[in-house]
């Protein structure tokens, strides 16, 4: 079986990202991949193992936009490659999610393609659905595990998470998911792995290569900002016993009448 | 006349989401600076009742499809529906409720018409024709306004981030009735099954949520019965600490929510994470019960309204943003505040 995952480069969810002279900055907090991706990584790896095939993971970005990719290799996917063109600087959701469709058609035969259910940075979220409807393939959203897939027959059954509970949905191969923590904790790169890694040379493909065509970006980003402060008075309920401090807090939850 | 403003009207099972009509108070605004009235698009299976609804919330028209291959949300023939829809009427603007199908399909219908989308939107202005959408990103750690030069801008909205305007049932306006786009044969997947989650009111739509987090399992008083090894323990002490959040939880009415640290102990399921990681909230009152406040879990609720902490650590930077405080033990203050707001409400 043929799988192919995408991944993002972000800054930590630790960092402190602020904006300063109109950049978006987070000090010298070193990128890494993003976090939702790391279980699409896991997803594709389980696949693998109880399916064979090979697993190749690929992410839009600069031309050094190699964190993410190298993260994968080192959890053990088989191969990587960076899609990275000037033409994609600006992209939007429906461009990065062209070139990634263009990818994957051009390593060929894919039967899986597995993504985080969004960016922990842009949050917007979509790139898997807007990749699955470039390819014409079903989107199954939101997974939270992959029951039953059968490379043989072409058959997949997922539960997907949604608000309201769980669904479950049947679908047809090649077919792209996004998934959610539920799919299982990824595991840790190994010593073997971070060493291959290491020495991996990832190939760089442009929107040419991949003899694709791309739209032009039509979303733009006029302005970032730091949000505005807002200032809390804290008023700590304190004094008196534990039964006291219980009656006042409870007066003034019903005081702010919210509830 | 075709306006130049739609909404999409989430639902689920024939019930529409509440944050549809908040969708259609944000083009109620937009179609005042723009011009043209509201559009509402339905799509279901037995879901007439809801253009009714949609009028009476302030939409002029509506497009419904009541189709049985729409019985269960599918992201393809609503796409394929909504697409069509806009590919022929060309609206300016199509808003829907920042839900897991109303960003799917913003997702999709944009691939369709060649078009952005905008998700997960707090505020909209409109200049010079354009909409202008703010958006929190990076968590929320950071404000963004993006743009659409395209048409029609799709823009998700956050659910909570708009108000619901009042119904009037006094209102009237058009149903057009339309054919689904897709077939049964031309859709690539199937919903074999459905287990709604038990676990009361949601996280999304909640006006109170109350949090737990690593601190939930600390209660040096309870014993766990015998024969549990240390791991099993820890997981029961956390969920008898999860009993009393959720016992004030249900007083209040409101969801129950937790850290990614409570989560990632195995706590409580990943859906109840509010977080970064989780979800992102933003209730009229939310009341965090031993959590921290680290900068991940900020990131899912800062836009509550009126915070709560209590925390053993005077220092844990919850207090920073609450505006009501009380440094103790969670295991302590939550029995008699859930029993002083109980007789409160019942009297």
């Amino acid at each position: 079986m043929k799988i192919v995952v995408c991944v993002k480069q972000v800054p930590d969810t630790t960092a402190k990202v602020v904006v300063e002279d109109k950049q978006v900055t987070w000090g010298d907090m070193p990128l890494v991949i993003n976090p939702w991706d790391e279980y699409a990584v896991e997803t594709a790896l389980l696949q693998q193992e109880a399916h064979g095939g090979d697993v190749t993971v690929i992410s839009v970005g600069g031309e050094d936009a190699n964190v993410a990719l190298k993260h994968a290799l080192a959890m053990g996917c088989g191969n990587a490659i960076l899609i990275s063109d000037p033409g994609l600087e600006n992209a939007d959701s429906l461009v990065t999610s062209q070139a990634l469709a263009a990818a994957i058609q051009k390593i060929g035969d894919v039967d899986l393609a597995c993504f985080g259910r969004q960016a922990i940075d842009g949050d917007v979220g979509v790139t898997a659905a807007q990749t699955a409807r470039v390819l014409g393939w079903p989107s199954l959203t939101l997974v939270s595990a992959i029951s039953e897939l059968d490379p043989g027959s072409g058959s997949i059954r997922v539960e997907r998470s949604v608000e309201e509970g769980r669904q479950v949905v049947e679908g047809k191969l090649p077919a792209v998911v996004s998934v959610v923590k539920d799919i299982g904790e990824p595991r840790y790169p190994s010593f073997m792995g971070i060493r291959k890694a290491s020495r991996a040379e990832i190939p760089v493909w442009s929107v040419a290569e991949m003899g694709a065509e791309v739209s032009d970006p039509v979303v733009t980003w006029p302005e970032i900002s730091n949000p505005p402060k807002v200032e809390v008075v804290t008023e700590i309920i304190s004094g008196g016993s534990t039964a006291e401090i219980a009656e006042t807090l409870a007066e003034k939850i019903l005081e702010v009448k919210v509830v | 006349m075709t306006d130049k403003v739609w909404v999409y009207i989430d639902q689920f099972n024939g019930e529409a989401i509440p944050s549809s009509w908040e969708a259609i108070d944000a083009a109620r605004m937009l179609a005042d600076e723009l011009g043209g009235g509201v559009t509402a698009v339905i799509a279901g299976s037995e879901v007439q009742q809801l253009s009714e609804q949609a009028i009476q919330y302030g939409a002029d028209q509506v497009y419904l499809c009541d189709d049985g291959t729409l019985q269960e949300f599918r992201a393809e023939p609503y796409a394929s529906l909504v697409s069509g829809l806009a590919g022929e009427h060309h609206p300016e603007v199509i808003l829907f409720p920042t839900t897991s199908r109303g960003r799917e399909l913003a997702a999709m219908v944009a691939v369709d018409l060649k078009t952005g989308v905008l998700p997960d939107v707090t505020a909209l202005e409109v200049q010079d024709g354009n909409v202008i959408a703010t958006r929190p990103v990076y968590g929320g750690k950071l404000l963004a306004k993006a743009v659409c030069s395209a048409r029609p801008q799709l823009v998700t909205l956050r659910v909570r981030a708009f108000s619901t305007p009042e119904a009037d049932s006094s209102r009237t306006g058009n149903v057009n009735q339309v054919a689904a786009a897709v077939s049964e044969d031309n859709i690539s997947t199937k919903v074999s099954g459905y287990t709604e989650s038990s676990r009361g009111v949601s996280l999304n739509d909640a006006a109170v949520i109350v949090s737990g987090g690593r601190g939930v399992s600390n209660n040096p008083s309870l014993e766990p019965p015998d024969g549990m090894d240390e791991n099993e323990a820890e997981i029961w002490r956390a969920q008898e600490g999860f009993k009393l959040i959720g016992d004030l939880a249900g007083v209040l009415g409101a969801a129950v929510g937790a850290s990614r640290a409570a989560v990632d102990a195995g706590y409580i399921p990943y859906n109840q994470q509010v977080g970064q990681t989780g979800k992102v909230v933003s209730p009229d009152m939310y009341i965090a019960c031993g959590i921290s406040g680290a900068i991940q879990h900020q990131a899912g609720m800062r836009t509550s309204k009126v915070i709560v902490a209590i925390n053993k650590d005077p220092e844990a930077p919850i207090f920073k943003m609450a505006r009501f405080g009380v440094v103790g033990d969670l295991f302590e203050i939550l029995p008699p505040l859930t029993e002083s707001l109980r007789s409160r409400l019942s009297s």
